[in-house]
């Protein structure tokens, strides 16, 4: 009997151990990490709110966690700043407000921590989402068309939309007389979630 | 260890068996054949997923279909469909047959294995709804996690019954491994979900607590019941003893101590403090201890039996998940270096990788489970040897064009990635004519999960198929050869 107890006492040991040291140690060095002021006064990270919080619920969602990364790696591992992914190597104070992370293992496509900075532009994104080909030709990324309304030349605007972000697609991509795109609220959403993703503020510790 | 020597068949010992196999027959068949229905389904979606990546416009105005949905459905529905039914079962039966126990409670237990597939139905279908919790590995929705852990619970108390009230004697490797799935998995859901999907931890802390147990759902769930059943099927096959047991001994608790701490070189160049990640390729790199030791027994037992690859079906899947076994764990220590890494990190390399252990390791071992114990669950054989070459062709052909495929693309694209000369989407144009090669090798999978599909719809349908003698893959040819080697043997003796 004793032999069996200590079986299953050694079993229970070797997961305990590694609990203890990489989930419960771990969490105790982060949870101390604050957000920083920024000289104007705002603060950075902040917590998700809003239309952002709701596209980050879509990208979830969709699962673009499945080829695209939110990190970046240092400056000499890999090549992420050289290709413009990020300015500087991201670091556990960019992530406080994370909730489910979306740290990414993929890069089926290119890395979004940053693509708020790349992209800044909602017509840009509009067209990237309707349908990659238009920005990105030979691209692998689905097309999210159920995000957009398409609106055929003389449609009236679908209720509670606004002419500002309607979007013209390039007349050699439009198809069955559809020309513009008006983003639904998901699609809006996840519009002003991407364009909100940027890591650039220099946080001291990523300096190191 | 005298469970392993087959020739010690006193009437009693076979009347026992008998008597534990009509205990088990109802319950481990249920688990199995879910496990083959999971089978299919995580195959067909994955095969979906692989569509869509060369082909982005297949099935693309179905926003329940998209690229994102269907993969996370297609990893979850293998690990906990597939994996988690044919574990279950192979446990046991496993179980039961070396504590030489009836199985307790066969009602609960079929009452269990309803509900878990139910659960994995309903989190498969949330996923597709959306409803995915976003965190790798863990993507069910929180309401249906219960419908899977409950009747788990119900296969842990059952297996520490069996083996606290067997009857016989001594412990056989195998059960050190089964008593270990049973104690480490409820811990590993359990503290995986509070600090993810309920919401104990944010931000970085939960990228390493996912990837803990992203790595260890497949290194303490999966990985220690396929070795339990090599451990028995192999010296069981072929009537010899295993190897060595003090290796074993050292195999067994050198992999429950390392495999542990290796999760986190999923994060390698992420943003975590350098000592999170040095803990994880440590743990990795010392994952060659367990490995070789392991190795060692395994292939050493076989050593002067290499013959018997020809006949027995049982065999042949075990003999290639050990040897898979070697070589994905030597894989994936040397991956887990941060100079390997920096390489391939981020590429189909990973994925490769995984369906290299998964399909070429973890499932042969649980298919060589079914073969052996299935005739021996209902009193009927395999119906056609036919179809059980074709799915042992078809599961180590679909295996190796997949993983060489995707890994050598992966380390060519992580190369490339490496140079910020070479546009990303030249990239992604290399690896096209890769993603089509494996298209064509997930149909080889799938078109061996259908040949065995029938071979076990056919062996559970009621005797009415009964074969006097066991399917073996001998042609006339192959029977005569091996009466004649069976004869110069008896003469040398």
């Amino acid at each position: 009997m004793t032999k069996n107890l200590g079986l299953a006492l050694g079993i229970l040991l070797t997961i305990c151990a590694s609990v203890t040291g990489l989930v419960i140690i771990p969490n105790w060095q982060f949870r101390e990490l604050q957000p920083v002021k920024k000289a104007d006064g705002t603060q950075y990270p902040v917590r998700y709110f809003g239309e952002q919080l709701k596209g980050r619920k879509v990208y979830i969602d969709q699962g673009c966690i499945y080829c695209h990364t939110q990190q970046i790696r240092m400056k000499g591992y890999g090549a992420d700043i050289r290709r413009n992914w990020g300015t500087r190597r991201s670091v556990p104070r960019d992530y406080i407000f994370e909730r489910p992370h979306q740290l990414g293992t993929q890069r089926m496509g290119p890395d979004l921590a940053s693509i708020g900075s790349r992209q800044s532009s909602a017509v840009w994104h509009t067209l990237h989402l309707y349908n990659p080909q238009i920005t990105s030709p030979e691209s692998i990324m689905p097309r999210f068309k159920y995000l957009f309304t398409e609106m055929k030349e003389g449609d009236a605007l679908p209720a509670g939309t606004l002419a500002a972000d309607a979007v013209k697609i390039p007349p050699v991509y439009q198809r069955d007389r559809v020309t513009q795109l008006m983003p639904t609220d998901r699609g809006k959403a996840l519009i002003e979630y991407l364009k909100g993703l940027n890591k650039t503020f220099p946080l001291p510790e990523a300096a190191q | 260890m005298s469970d392993a020597v087959a020739g010690n068949n006193s009437e009693l010992e076979a009347a026992s068996r008998i008597e534990v196999d009509r205990s088990a027959e109802w319950v481990v068949t249920i688990y199995w054949a879910s496990s083959i229905f999971w089978l299919f389904f995580a195959t067909f979606a994955g095969l979906i997923s692989s569509i869509k990546l060369h082909s982005p416009d297949f099935l693309g105005s179905y926003e329940w279909l998209t690229f994102g949905r269907i993969r996370p459905v297609h990893w979850d529905t293998a690990i906990y469909g597939f994996g988690g039914t044919a574990a279950s079962g192979t446990l046991l039966w496993l179980q039961a047959r070396l504590c030489q126990t009836r199985i307790p409670f066969p009602t609960l237990l079929i009452a269990g294995g309803v509900i878990y597939n139910l659960g994995v139905l309903l989190g498969a279908i949330g996923i597709l709804m959306g409803q995915s919790t976003g965190v790798e590995t863990l993507e069910f929705p929180l309401w249906s996690m219960p419908l899977l852990v409950i009747p788990y619970v119900f296969i842990v108390i059952a297996n520490f019954q069996m083996y606290f009230t067997r009857k016989s004697t001594h412990t056989y490797v195998s059960q050190w491994y089964l008593m270990a799935v049973t104690i480490w998995f409820p811990i590993l859901i359990l503290a995986a979900e509070a600090c993810t999907n309920l919401g104990a931890v944010d931000g970085v802390a939960q990228a390493v607590a996912n990837w803990w147990y992203g790595h260890n759902v497949v290194g303490l769930f999966a990985t220690p019941t396929a070795i339990a059943a090599a451990y028995y099927l192999i010296p069981k096959v072929i009537g010899k003893p295993i190897h060595s047991y003090h290796l074993s001994l050292l195999g067994f608790w050198s992999n429950a101590i390392f495999y542990n701490w290796a999760g986190t070189h999923h994060l390698t160049g992420g943003p975590l403090p350098a000592w999170t990640i040095t803990v994880g390729v440590v743990g990795s790199m010392m994952m060659f201890i367990p490995v070789i030791t392991i190795g060692i027994n395994h292939h050493m037992t076989m050593v002067g039996s290499f013959h018997l690859l020809k006949t027995s079906p049982t065999l042949r899947f075990a003999v290639m998940g050990s040897m898979i076994y070697t070589l994905a764990s030597f894989q994936g220590s040397i991956e887990a270096l941060r100079s390997y890494q920096e390489i391939t990190h981020f590429t189909h390399y990973t994925i490769g990788h995984v369906h290299f252990g998964m399909y070429g390791f973890f499932a042969p071992l649980m298919f060589a489970m079914m073969y052996y114990a299935m005739p021996r669950l209902t009193g009927n054989e395999w119906s056609s040897a036919l179809l059980i070459r074709i799915h042992f062709w078809c599961t180590l052909v679909g295996t190796l064009l997949y993983t060489i495929a995707m890994c050598y693309a992966g380390i060519r694209q992580g190369l490339m990635m490496n140079d910020p000369t070479i546009p990303f989407l030249n990239i992604v144009v290399f690896t096209k004519p890769f993603l089509m090669l494996r298209t064509l090798a997930g149909l080889i999978l799938l078109s061996g999960t259908v040949a065995f599909a029938i071979n076990f719809w056919r062996i559970v349908q009621p005797r009415k198929l009964r074969f006097i003698t066991p399917t073996l893959l001998t042609t006339e040819r192959d029977y005569k050869e091996l009466l004649q080697w069976e004869k110069e043997i008896e003469a040398n003796d």
